[in-house]
């Protein structure tokens, strides 16, 4: 039977299951070991698998992440964990110049088979600095992937799809997710006994016929809120697209659910200035120009640094209520 | 050759085990591969003048022996990850001219594909893993090709080079204390040519009287200086730090003291406004490792002058041929632009196959 498990818990089964599979994964991050994760997301592994697999770091992200993408070269399959996604930028060098395009450089002769998974939000009153949503900024590098779970189900494949790819995958998660349940499929009511969701392939999480709301990672939550209220009370039916990964992006999928409701927002909690949504919305020019009925519209983050006062906060985020406004004025 | 066995030499360091050990043969390779190694950079800057190589272009002459002497060593576990400055080393784990003079011509039979240049040299079956642009970039991976072997139990170390430039890096700082926190077998060589860039090391540098390495002490990790000037104390100093990696997986840091006869870049006009001509001459006569160690085989009457001349003429005409080669291969053809991104693309797997990896036009 599926079992209601959180987000939290179907990553660290991932984990688990990966570790078990294959003696070259390990996990390396701050606090993943003994301290059992800053938010718990590795709990138990440490203690199951010992101080071999499972690594505390020191702070020093240039360094660590570093480390894990030369020790890649060699054939072991590192899955690190940054605290915050916003310490990536303390690492920037390392994931941008040497995981990216070691690949490029060398002639195709190497290549970093690396996670590097971590929560990416804000809405959590943390300050700028710790609130950062860099996906856009790592799609924006060819030889990255990246990756954008918005459930427990898909965490769990997605992270599992993440370990086996041979490239560098960019895993963003979100600290308001990991407490959220979803159904996952325990492996012995699967085909191949385990939970894989492949990378570039988008999910049709609800479907209608009047409005696409394309998302990743938690927006697409707020996104099927806002669907729900569309529906419910301007009786316009919603159709709801989780991207799931931005590189490689599942572009059919996205076309396909333009093309039959006419219509399309992208909604997502990263910046505007060339946000994912600013990639999307131009495909979605280019290729289905004449199917729209409306022009394609964007609800993003506020474009200004994360507000710490809470109230003040969460009105930087898209909300439920601000896409249903910004949807009524195109349908 | 003169003789296959050398007389007893009174150079220092010359009765050290891994340099009493030597053959003549090796010895003379050892010369061979530095001589190769400046005739390849000396053609390369000429053909650069010509204007067949584009982009930068960071040359060892002066260094050679950094390289070849602590490359001398290695095994079969053994790995190799250096900066920009990287011709030296390619060819001393025994890269080609060709490929590599490719390379810098930007032709399609270039050791990267003519996609590196320069600064990225690669060659994982050698154990070479680049060739990296950013000054001290490649000190973490340094310590993660280190991980690797000793998470797969396997006795062997990383030789991971920089310059004197990239001490003050902060990622270098990190794998640092990496390296030693986590008993890694890793060894970090400091080529200290006296300049980063244009800034010497006075102007650069705050370190302790003993030198850069030195500072090696703030994390309980071992370090020495070393004279670059000797294949015989390179090698004798190097090995040490093998062992310690080898037997007790322990990172090391060396200081090597050398020096570049060029600028810092062949675009480095500056060269003789930084350092005086003077100095520049007095290291040319009286630091030159590959005269240093001619004269050492000399006197060892392992080799004469005759022997050294052939062997300098045969490695300028390997080098030529090498041009000749670099200028009658094929540029890479525009197809292959999208080629070598992603390994599951390029391997056309499912996970390659499924989804949009490009968003070009």
């Amino acid at each position: 039977m599926p079992r209601e498990i959180t987000y939290r818990e179907a990553l660290r089964e991932g984990l688990d299951e990966e570790l078990a599979r294959d003696e070259n994964v390990c996990i390396i991050g701050e606090e993943v070991a003994q301290y059992n994760g800053a938010y718990k997301v590795t709990e138990g592994l440490w203690k199951k698998w010992g101080d071999k697999r499972v690594i505390d770091a020191p702070i020093s992200e240039a360094g660590f992440i570093g480390m894990g993408i030369g020790a890649s070269m060699l054939g072991i399959r590192p899955v690190m964990e940054l605290m915050f996604y916003s310490f990536a930028y303390v690492a920037f060098d390392q994931m941008m110049n040497n995981a990216a395009t070691c690949r490029y450089m060398s002639g195709g002769l190497t290549n970093c088979p690396i996670v590097v998974r971590g929560p990416a939000n804000g809405g959590t009153n943390v300050g700028a600095t710790h609130s950062h949503t860099p996906e856009n900024i790592f799609a924006n590098m060819p030889g990255l992937k990246v990756v954008t779970p918005s459930n427990p189900y898909d965490a769990k494949g997605l992270i599992k799809s993440a370990i086996r790819d041979n490239d560098p995958v960019y895993f963003m998660e979100s600290t308001v997710l990991y407490g959220m349940t979803g159904l996952v499929p325990s492996n012995d009511e699967l085909e191949g006994g385990e939970l894989i969701v492949p990378i570039g392939k988008a999910r049709v999480s609800r479907e209608g016929s009047d409005l696409t709301l394309l998302a990743h990672g938690r927006a697409v939550v707020t996104s099927l809120a806002a669907a729900e209220i569309l529906g419910a009370q301007h009786g316009i039916s919603v159709e709801v697209v989780d991207l799931r990964s931005i590189r490689p992006l599942d572009e059919e999928t996205i076309m396909a659910s333009v093309r039959k409701t006419h219509r399309a927002i992208y909604v997502e909690e990263n910046k505007p200035f060339c946000g994912v949504g600013a990639q999307i919305s131009s495909m979605i020019m280019e290729q289905a120009f004449d199917d729209l009925d409306a022009p394609v519209l964007r609800i993003t983050s506020a474009d200004a640094p994360a507000f710490y006062s809470p109230p003040i906060e969460k009105l930087q985020l898209p909300t439920a209520d601000e896409i249903v406004a910004r949807a009524l004025t195109i349908c | 050759m003169a003789s296959k066995t050398a007389k007893t030499s009174t150079v220092p360091f010359a009765d050290a085990p891994i340099n009493a050990s030597l053959t003549a043969e090796q010895k003379i390779d050892l010369l061979r591969t530095m001589v190769r190694i400046r005739r390849f950079e000396q053609t390369s800057l000429k053909y650069y003048h010509d204007g067949h190589i584009g982009g930068f272009l960071h040359l060892y002459i002066g260094q050679e022996s950094v390289a070849v002497g602590s490359i001398s060593l290695l095994g079969e576990n053994d790995h190799v990850i250096t900066a920009y400055r990287d011709h030296g080393h390619a060819l001393a784990v025994g890269m080609g001219m060709d490929e590599c003079m490719a390379e810098l011509f930007g032709k399609k039979t270039g050791c990267s594909k003519g996609k590196g240049g320069s600064m990225h040299y690669f060659a994982p079956d050698k154990n070479y893993w680049g060739g990296h642009g950013i000054v001290g970039g490649q000190t973490p991976l340094g310590a993660g090709l280190a991980f690797a072997l000793k998470y797969k139990g396997l006795k062997g170390c990383c030789l991971c080079y920089l310059g004197d430039g990239a001490i003050n890096q902060g990622a270098f700082h990190e794998a640092l204390n990496l390296a030693a926190l986590w008993d890694l077998p890793v060894i970090y060589i400091i080529e200290n040519n006296g300049y980063s860039m244009g800034t010497s090391q006075a102007r650069s540098s705050a370190f302790p009287k003993e030198g850069l390495a030195a500072r090696a002490e703030g994390y309980n990790m071992a370090w020495k200086k070393i004279d670059g000037v000797s294949l015989y104390e390179i090698r004798a100093g190097v090995q040490e730090a093998v062992a310690r990696a080898h037997e007790e997986s322990k990172p090391t840091m060396l200081e090597i003291m050398t020096y570049r006869h060029k600028g810092h870049s062949v675009a480095d006009a500056n060269a003789e406004k930084y350092r005086t001509k003077e100095e520049i001459q007095k290291y040319m006569n009286e630091h030159d490792p590959i005269e240093f160690w001619k004269n050492v085989l000399i006197g060892e009457g392992v080799i004469t002058e005759e022997d050294y001349k052939a062997i300098n003429k045969e490695a300028g005409a390997e080098a030529e041929a090498s041009a000749a080669f670099a200028i009658k291969s094929p540029y890479p053809d525009e197809s292959e632009i999208f080629d070598d991104i992603y390994w599951e693309v390029d391997n056309n797997t499912e996970a390659g196959r499924t989804g949009r990896h490009f968003f070009h036009g």
